[in-house]
């Protein structure tokens, strides 16, 4: 896991690598200053030599320069490389993502997928600076006023060793409890944010239920509950301070006593013991420093897990190799097809065995769950078919490239989405080089054109972040004039058309008999006009076909298809105006 | 001056409620950085008063005076067990009121949250219309969150360092006044020097943010949309577009981190510069005695030797807090972008809600209007509209001149094409927005003294777009009214048909809903909601019938579940089924913000107008 993630510091590695490199001069430096005080005190002040304390002074002087320019070109490194290495994370991901299947994306789920790009990458990035910068420090920092220490007295340095090691001990059990406190309060901020997000988006119903009370009390009791484990984790780790402070104290303390012995037999002068004072100062600001760093890197594991799951993740779909890049036709072929999305789920599809041909308008009707987006999803090869095979002009959709498939088998999708931008530029997806007359025209075969050109701005209308400025139908409408674009062999609609009205909809599968007749057009919809005119209407029911057949035949041979024509025909269930309540 | 404001104002907030505890709090911050003062002057005491005098030869004073061997450590063990007290005091002291920090700073999130939420749930729909989910989630996520730095950390850090430069300053110019000017020189010099970065990398950080806003921004819309990316083969052209962003975005925090990074090391080895400077000028004053009075401390005597060395560690504690004041302020002026988005919605205007009218259910279960002065009425369930106009913002009016009326038990259905006008219409019945122009009435009494908890128990809403709260499917019923049994959940089940497939559910009723899950179908979803609507019985309802693609034969459970809630009720149903129309009392054709057409089913298809035209699809709508 941490391979993966280092693995990404990439052309960043060099500057990451000097980084500790430079943190290590700056800390060199750092530890000779108060070596150099010492003779400032000694030879200088004590021994009554302004000469001397000039001469050292200037050493010191040179030293603090070397360690400005250490600790700056430190701070600099640490910061461009972390900064890379969150650059080098995201596009590492966003670049996975490109190739995950359809399947990939409902494993991660898409709120999964931003969480792990946004949020869990500033925590990776943060403690990897952290890491350059001050890991290296803080043991440095120890090891180093260890080593000063030595050099000056080694048998007063042994009063060093014992308070470390004490500490040492209490910060580890400390940071254990302290580590589980902090996953638990992940959790209740999960709980709390949740919360928070159900009331913004059902604030209608709140409203509407006037239970704006009862959210309130239920809102407070979570956050009463992360306000306990917060300060029950706090409290353990404001801990931290006083034990500290009270060992390096005693340090202090024993020092000065044994100090004084050593000073008064002469193998020690009083500079080396203010010397010997200020490394113990060091001493305890590098363990705070390291207690510190062990929380924070405690806390991006998790998030350093969960990037590298996404970066590592195998797409479980590949172009084949010398893959076939033009589709023949817009015939369509399902050989005994079986399908089901997971491995431990049912059959979503089984033993499904239809013969398109080129040209054909199909209509597929059946209730919730009978596999009629399953279905379609296999023709543009958005999943693999667990059994039998899928293809389209005569060739299995496992053979061609799928930038070759898909621009040629057009889908529409149940779930739209608009991107932000004009609506010319959402309508060049179909196709990047279409001149504003082709889209226009793709639009009035869709029967979009109408409301675009009332719209002030016409096709340069910016469409706002998820649509939300035009209605459900007219979305459905540039969509499909987007698939439109694309030129298709195969056109799919996913119940596409669920949001206009019954009388466009009839204009739009006109308009689709005339202008395309060479092309395959499948239409999925619940609505049985939107199929009835269809050369042949599929009945799903529960996975299986229940009847393949044109809607005469089957009014005749399919109960399935007999029931659901008599519950929308009879006056009861049929549509009536535009659906897509707007404002 | 606007940004520091809001800074201020959480101060206050926290003074308001804590008063006592950071009293407390300030006490034991100054005890403790008076012992650690006290601490680092030790070393000068240690030195001169008792190690050097021990250097001079055995000083065994009183009764074994001239007796000695050796020399005396009594005095030392003194001083080191006196010395030993104080530290203790300074760490209880020290731990006390990080103890009573943590309260407070904790106290005061927990405060900040629940009134932020009580404040959010009063706010008007429209104040949810104009912030987007994303905006709002982030004065949870990230806002209080980093008011938690300010209050928990930068707060005492900032007490604690004010007042050991105060306590330093004092015993510095003391000591010695030149010393004194020049260390503070250059101590200003690092105020200056890192207010300065930090005015620089503010500039930066602002830009980061507005990187980091386009970036998740992007992303959230690629990443949700990605199954759209992948069926155009888009991958490539998303793939470009991401890497200047994500380029751009690296740059602007590289240009933050680089600089707040480097003000540390800068202000660490001025503060060296500065100690030698201070042995230099302290040197040659003390080597050269120099006794005019300018050069003495406070106290009038001469630098010595002690002295200076002690002045030494004085300028290093004197340095080191004013260079943590500089952070703490940069630290404390980016949080208040922060505050200002909490204060933000904290301030924003809460729904009106004067009415007084309120709802009770009287003697055999019916409801009853109760007025101020304690007199009740039945209610009866007339509502009605006179010249009502609205608009969403006061520039661009949506409705005009509504009149309509809705006797007991009648069912008014509303057609028209999309923005028509139809669910705006149903909005403004409940009080969801305010009517710019005309009255509602309800039983005759003005809804704006109503009051709107009362009002909305009053009006059951079916609403078109489906939301269900995480929880069991019982818990999602009883939403309709917290007090029902579960009897009373169950009969509301089975009265609008949704008790069948709930039974056929995993743990039927206490079948766990998560949101996003999808573990029941959009139309599962909607015969739980209208169960939900029907536990509360309420004596009106506004009906919005679905559009998303149900099945056709949940779909006609729903219809029959509707039906069976309307019978008996006042109803308003926006339509979309030939069945609402031709059954409804009285049909409203509306046709960009106004009632065109009006009358029942048959009246309207004579009439050949635009319900004919609606009717039979000869025309296209919207």
């Amino acid at each position: 896991m941490l391979r993966t993630i280092l693995r990404q510091v990439g052309k960043y590695r060099t500057r990451a690598l000097l980084t500790p490199m430079w943190t290590t001069l700056e800390v060199i430096v750092e530890m000779l200053i108060p070596y150099v005080t010492a003779f400032i005190i000694d030879r200088g002040i004590y021994g009554g030599e302004v000469g001397a304390i000039a001469r050292y002074g200037t050493l010191m002087i040179a030293l603090a320069s070397l360690g400005l320019l250490f600790g700056y070109l430190a701070a600099r490194f640490a910061a461009y490389s972390s900064t890379g290495l969150a650059a080098n994370l995201r596009g590492a991901m966003y670049r996975n993502i490109q190739r995950f299947s359809f399947s990939d994306i409902d494993k991660f789920s898409a709120a999964g997928l931003v969480t792990r790009m946004t949020t869990d990458v500033s925590s990776v990035q943060n403690a990897f600076q952290m890491l350059l910068r001050t890991t290296f420090r803080a043991p440095l920092n120890l090891i180093s006023s260890l080593v000063m220490c030595f050099v000056i007295n080694a048998s007063l340095s042994v009063i060093f060793l014992i308070a470390m090691v004490i500490l040492m001990t209490f910060l580890t059990i400390l940071i254990t409890r302290a580590a589980k406190l902090f996953r638990q309060i992940l959790l209740k901020v999960d709980a709390v944010n949740s919360t928070v997000r159900e009331n913004v988006d059902a604030i209608r119903v709140v409203k509407a239920f006037a239970s704006e009370s009862g959210e309130i009390s239920k809102f407070d009791k979570a956050a009463l509950s992360l306000y306990t484990l917060n300060i029950r984790a706090e409290g353990l780790m404001a801990l931290n301070h006083p034990v500290m402070n009270l060992v390096l104290n005693g340090a202090i303390i024993a020092l000065s006593w044994y100090g004084a012995h050593f000073i008064v037999e002469g193998s020690l002068t009083t500079g080396q013991l203010t010397s010997l004072f200020s490394y113990i100062t060091t001493t305890l600001g590098s363990m705070m420093m390291l207690s510190m760093i062990f929380v924070q890197l405690t806390q991006s594991i998790a998030s350093a897990e969960r990037i590298a799951a996404v970066i590592t993740e195998e797409p479980d779909m590949f172009d084949p190799e010398d893959p076939v890049s033009e589709v023949p036709d817009g015939r369509v072929d399902f050989n005994h097809v079986s399908f089901a999305y997971g491995e431990s789920s049912d059959n979503a599809l089984s033993d499904i065995d239809l013969h398109i041909a080129a040209g054909e308008t199909i209509g597929i009707i059946g209730g919730t769950g009978s596999g009629k987006s399953s279905l379609v999803s296999l023709i543009p090869r958005l999943y693999d078919a667990t059994e039998g095979s899928v293809e389209v002009g005569g060739i299995d959709v496992r053979r061609y490239s799928m930038k070759a498939l898909r621009s040629k088998v057009a889908m529409v999708l149940q779930k739209n989405t608009l991107f932000s931008g004009t609506i010319l530029d959402n309508l060049r997806w179909g196709d990047e080089n279409a001149t504003r007359e082709q889209c226009i025209e793709a639009c009035k075969a869709a029967s979009a054109d109408e409301f675009i050109s009332a719209f002030p701005e016409g096709y340069d209308t910016v469409i706002a972040e998820g649509g939300s400025n035009v209605s459900g139908g007219q979305r459905q409408r540039i969509c499909i004039a987007r698939a439109l674009l694309k030129k298709p062999k195969v056109l799919i609609l996913d119940d596409s058309t669920s949001a206009v009205d019954t009388a466009t909809d009839a204009r739009i599968r006109e308009t689709f008999r005339t202008i395309f007749p060479g092309v395959t057009k499948i239409i999925v919809s619940q609505r049985i006009l939107s199929i009835k005119d269809a050369d042949r209407i599929l009945v799903l029911e529960g996975g299986k076909v229940s009847g393949f057949d044109s809607h005469q035949r089957l009014l005749e041979t399919s109960d399935v298809y007999r029931e659901i024509y008599n519950l929308q025909t009879s006056g009861g269930e049929g549509d009536f105006d535009e659906k897509g309540g707007g404002v | 001056m606007k940004k520091t404001g809001t800074v201020a104002r959480l101060f206050a907030y926290i003074f308001k409620h804590y008063r006592i505890r950071l009293g407390i709090v300030a006490l034991c911050i100054l005890v403790s950085a008076l012992t650690s003062l006290a601490t680092s002057l030790f070393t000068r005491t240690l030195i001169d008063d008792y190690i050097t005098p021990m250097l001079s030869g055995p000083q065994v004073q009183g009764l074994f005076a001239g007796v000695g061997v050796g020399p005396d450590y009594g005095p030392l063990a003194m001083a080191l067990v006196r010395l030993a007290a104080i530290i203790l005091v300074g760490v209880v002291a020290a731990y006390t009121y990080n103890l009573i920090m943590i309260f407070v700073a904790q106290g005061t999130m927990k405060g900040l949250r629940t009134e932020g939420f009580a404040r959010m749930e009063k706010l008007p729909l429209s104040w949810f219309d104009s912030h987007s989910h994303g905006d709002i989630m982030s004065v949870y996520t990230n806002d209080i969150d980093t008011l938690r730095q300010v209050i928990g950390n930068s707060a005492p850090r900032l007490l604690q360092s004010i007042v050991t430069i105060v306590a330093t300053f004092v015993s510095m110019i003391v000591m010695n006044i030149p010393l004194t000017l020049l260390s503070i020189g250059i101590a200003a010099l690092m105020f200056v020097v890192t207010r300065k970065l930090g005015g620089i990398s503010r500039k930066y950080f602002t830009e980061r943010q507005r990187n980091l806003a386009r970036v998740n921004g992007f992303i959230e819309e690629m990443v949700s949309g990605q199954r759209v990316v992948k069926v155009y083969c888009h991958e490539e052209r998303a793939m470009e577009q991401f890497s200047s962003l994500n380029e751009d975005l690296r740059a602007s925090v590289y240009n933050a981190n680089r600089i707040s990074n480097a003000i540390m090391p800068i202000n660490g080895n001025i503060g060296n510069f500065g100690y030698v400077m201070l042995a230099i000028v302290g040197g040659a004053l003390a080597i050269g005695g120099v006794s005019a009075w300018w050069a003495c401390g406070l106290n009038g005597s001469a630098l010595t030797v002690g002295t200076l060395v002690a002045f030494l560690t004085l300028h290093r504690n004197f340095t080191r807090p004013v260079s943590q004041i500089s952070n703490e302020i940069n630290s404390i002026v980016m949080a208040s972008a922060g505050t200002d988005r909490y204060y933000g919605m904290l301030d924003a205007e809460p729904e009106e809600d004067e009415g007084k009218v309120i709802l009770e259910k009287g003697s055999g279960e019916k409801w009853d209007w109760v007025s101020p002065d304690g007199s009740r009425t039945p209610l009866e369930g007339l509502v009605s509209l006179k010249d009502v106009d609205f608009g969403y913002v006061k520039e661009k009016q949506v409705l005009y001149d509504i009149t309509l009326t809705a006797y007991p038990g009648q069912q008014i259905a509303f057609v028209g094409g999309t923005g028509a006008g139809k669910t705006t219409i149903m909005s403004l019945l409940n009080r969801f927005y305010e009517i710019s122009d005309g009255t509602i009435t309800y039983d005759s009494i003005d809804i704006k003294d109503i009051s709107k908890n009362s009002l909305r128990r009053g009006l059951g809403i079916v609403l078109q777009e489906t939301k269900l709260f995480s929880g069991t499917v019982m818990e999602n019923i009883r939403y309709g009214r917290p007090d029902a049994s579960d009897e009373e959940c169950i009969a509301a089940a089975k009265l609008v048909y949704a008790d069948t497939f709930i039974r056929k559910l995993p743990k039927g009723y206490d079948t766990v809903i998560s949101p996003g899950e999808g573990n029941l179908s959009q139309g599962e979803c909607q015969l739980i909601s209208i169960a939900r609507t029907a536990v509360a019985d309420p004596p009106v309802l506004i009906l919005d019938e679905a559009t998303s693609s149900i099945d056709t034969r949940t779909e006609r459970m729903i219809q029959k579940g509707m039906d069976s809630l309307m019978k008996g009720r006042t109803s308003f149903v926006i339509a979309h089924r030939l069945s609402t129309v031709q059954n409804a009392d009285y049909i409203a054709v509306l046709d960009h913000g106004r009632i065109i057409e009006r009358g029942k089913h048959d009246e309207l298809l004579a009439m050949k107008g635009r319900y004919y035209e609606l009717f039979t699809g000869n025309q296209i709508t919207s």
